[in-house]
């Protein structure tokens, strides 16, 4: 018996017979016989996601259609976390509603607070002290860095990076440390009043900023080390969720979701409220709208932010942070205990509250998420007649069934997360 | 050219139509007509002196004074002008509340007018998908921005409990949804047709 050999090729041959190139696809191949359809059915598959999903960033629930892994339609449900909050305002003095403020967007509780103060104070025609007004624009950017923080940081998760998301959570456990030295809380911080603020910063709270200002960029360099040239992160990123600068403004977005579009609308440049006007600043814009651009924009909101803390820092001044008026700000504690006229107006603001005078206003901030605003119609009583949120991220997320035209199932999760929701706002 | 001009010329051009306008904050609010209102919205977008492009927030205002008018407010933005003006739609809180849809104007009205709908019952004539979206599909209480509506709601608390629990799990499914999964073969005959006629079926 002699032994057979089998003689067979080591390598792929790369060359055909007529000496060109072989290109081999790569996945299953099929017979020509059969179709996709034998596999998955002609019926378009429709499967779940959330509300109770690590990837919705919250209680969203999207109902997507699939065919195969491509997506043919997405239907977000929205509502979960609804509270009323706008009914609620209704049956409130003005400074009773900035609690509810805190928990609309959760992740920059501090920017709600002074939209708020902001908005009412329009109404009633306060103008704010020069310190009130700096600590306001601290609060503002603090707000602004903790949201794109926990924006970059989930987004990675979301995509396979973990590592940078402890990077930055430690960073953003450093301004939530700032926040309760100030405030008493991490998340539901209260700090504005109309005409001033909850408290002034304690002693030695500027140099703990400025000891976050000065180390907090080696951070934004390292995460950017990390993500803007990784092949990964690229290739998860670029092109995909992409939206053109007309379709931006007329999906009405606001926010880094429209500057990543290309369209230059800052509220704090177009519109400037709390003097932004005097600061330098700079607004960083995109080119191609996809989830890339959105990431590079926050990335560069985050170096603005640490400017315009730098340079508010240098410019605060101590001096008193409530206005002098007795019907509007409180007396100190003190004051109220020993002194008859100032008891007297502690009772009438605490049982009575502020009223403004008859009218309406629509206020817009810049919030982390977008253009934020506050619509407040007044009768004349202390309690508003209307009080409208305009949530950034309701509008944001509105668009998501544009934005995952022609998108696989795994680009939804990259685009909602792109998207930065918050559903405490959404819902109201 | 400030919103105050803007406020001039609309006038000039829809003379019978711009009710009344004042300045209150320092903001400008135009009143409208509801016949005329979406065509005034229109000029404003496209007019070239106007470009009011950006849609900040379609809201209503129902005031505590029963006699006075529900308000349906756009809240437009010029973004190339840096102008803003707030138009106003006058609707009686008694009689029906039906405006005309802005989505084929601006896209961004979408769930904006879903939202109008559902907390205040106004009727946006026109958008392709009125249905609730805070409030869940089937949600029977009314309106609960309206002011006629207590905040704890029209029914006590058990009977809220009662019925959310007694709810239709499939109900969480739109219909629109359902006729895409395989129970659209289990729908009312009447509803496959309503679908159908949309074209929200797959063929």
């Amino acid at each position: 018996m002699t032994p057979r050999t089998i003689e067979m090729e080591l390598s792929t041959p790369t060359l055909d017979a007529r000496g060109q190139v072989r290109n081999v696809p790569l996945g299953v191949s099929r017979r020509p016989s059969e179709s996709v359809n034998d596999d998955f059915g002609a019926e378009h598959m429709l499967v779940n996601i959330g509300p109770q999903h690590p990837a919705t960033h919250g209680v969203l629930r999207l109902v997507v259609e699939l065919e195969g892994e491509a997506v043919k339609r997405v239907i977000p449900h929205i509502g979960y976390l609804h509270s009323g909050f706008e009914k609620l305002g209704e049956y409130r003095f003005y400074n009773q509603i900035i609690p509810l403020t805190d928990r609309t967007d959760y992740l920059s509780p501090m920017a709600n607070n002074v939209a708020f103060a902001l908005a009412a104070e329009a109404l009633m025609g306060i103008e704010i002290t020069e310190r009130c007004r700096l600590l306001r624009v601290i609060a503002c950017e603090m707000s602004r860095i903790i949201s794109h923080l926990v924006w970059a940081g989930t987004t990675g998760i979301d995509l396979g990076a973990f590592t940078p998301f402890l990077w930055m959570f430690e960073q953003r456990e450093r301004i939530y440390n700032l926040q309760e030295a100030w405030t008493g809380a991490r998340l539901t911080t209260s700090v504005s009043r109309i005409g001033g603020m909850m408290a002034d910063v304690p002693d030695g709270w500027e140099a703990g900023l400025q000891e976050f200002v000065r180390t907090f960029p080696l951070t934004l360099r390292e995460v950017d080390t990390m993500f803007t040239r990784n092949a990964i992160w690229c290739g998860r990123t670029q092109g995909v969720g992409v939206m053109s600068a007309e379709d931006a403004i007329n999906y009405s977005l606001s926010g880094p979701m429209l500057r990543a579009s290309g369209v230059a609308y800052d509220v704090r440049k177009d519109r400037p409220y709390l003097g932004y006007d005097e600061f330098d600043f700079d607004v960083p814009v995109g080119e191609h709208g996809d989830i890339y651009d959105r990431y590079r924009v926050r990335l560069e909101e985050m170096h603005q932010s640490v400017r315009i803390l730098d340079q508010a820092l240098a410019k605060l001044k101590p001096g008193p942070i409530n206005v002098a008026d007795p019907r509007i700000s409180l007396p100190p504690k003190s004051r109220s205990m020993s002194d008859m006229e100032a008891m007297i107006f502690h009772f009438k603001q605490v049982m009575e509250g502020i009223s403004p005078p008859v009218g309406e206003v629509y206020f817009g901030v810049e919030n982390p998420k977008g253009e934020l605003g506050y619509y407040l119609v007044s009768d004349g009583t202390a309690k508003p007649a209307r009080w409208r949120i305009r949530p950034p991220s309701f509008l944001n997320l509105a668009a998501l069934p544009k934005l995952c035209d022609g998108a696989l199932l795994s680009d939804v999760i990259a685009i909602n997360a792109s998207v930065d929701i918050v559903m405490g706002e959404i819902d109201r | 050219m400030s919103a105050a001009d803007t406020v001039g010329a609309l006038r000039a051009r829809f003379p019978k139509d711009v009710i009344r306008s004042h300045v209150v904050c320092g903001q400008d609010v135009v009143y409208v007509s509801n016949d005329k209102a979406h065509e005034i919205l229109r000029w404003l977008q496209e007019d070239p002196a106007q470009q009011f492009n950006y849609l900040t927030d379609i809201t209503c205002v129902e005031h505590r004074d029963a006699e006075r008018e529900l308000e349906v407010v756009y809240q437009l933005r010029s973004l190339n002008r840096k102008v803003d003006l707030r138009v106003k739609i006058g609707l009686n809180p008694d009689g029906p509340l039906v405006v005309r849809s802005v989505i084929d104007l601006w896209a961004g009205a979408d769930w904006l007018e879903r939202e109008a709908w559902d907390m205040f019952g106004v009727k946006f004539k026109g958008h392709p998908d009125l249905r609730r979206i805070l409030m869940w599909e089937g949600y029977a209480e009314g309106f609960p921005l309206r002011k006629s509506f207590p905040l704890r709601g029209h029914w006590s608390r058990s009977e809220q409990t009662r019925q959310a629990l007694e709810a239709n799990p499939e109900a969480y499914y739109s219909l629109e949804e359902l006729s895409i999964a395989e129970a659209y073969h289990e729908l009312p005959l009447d509803v496959r047709e309503r679908l159908a006629k949309a074209g929200k079926v797959l063929p």
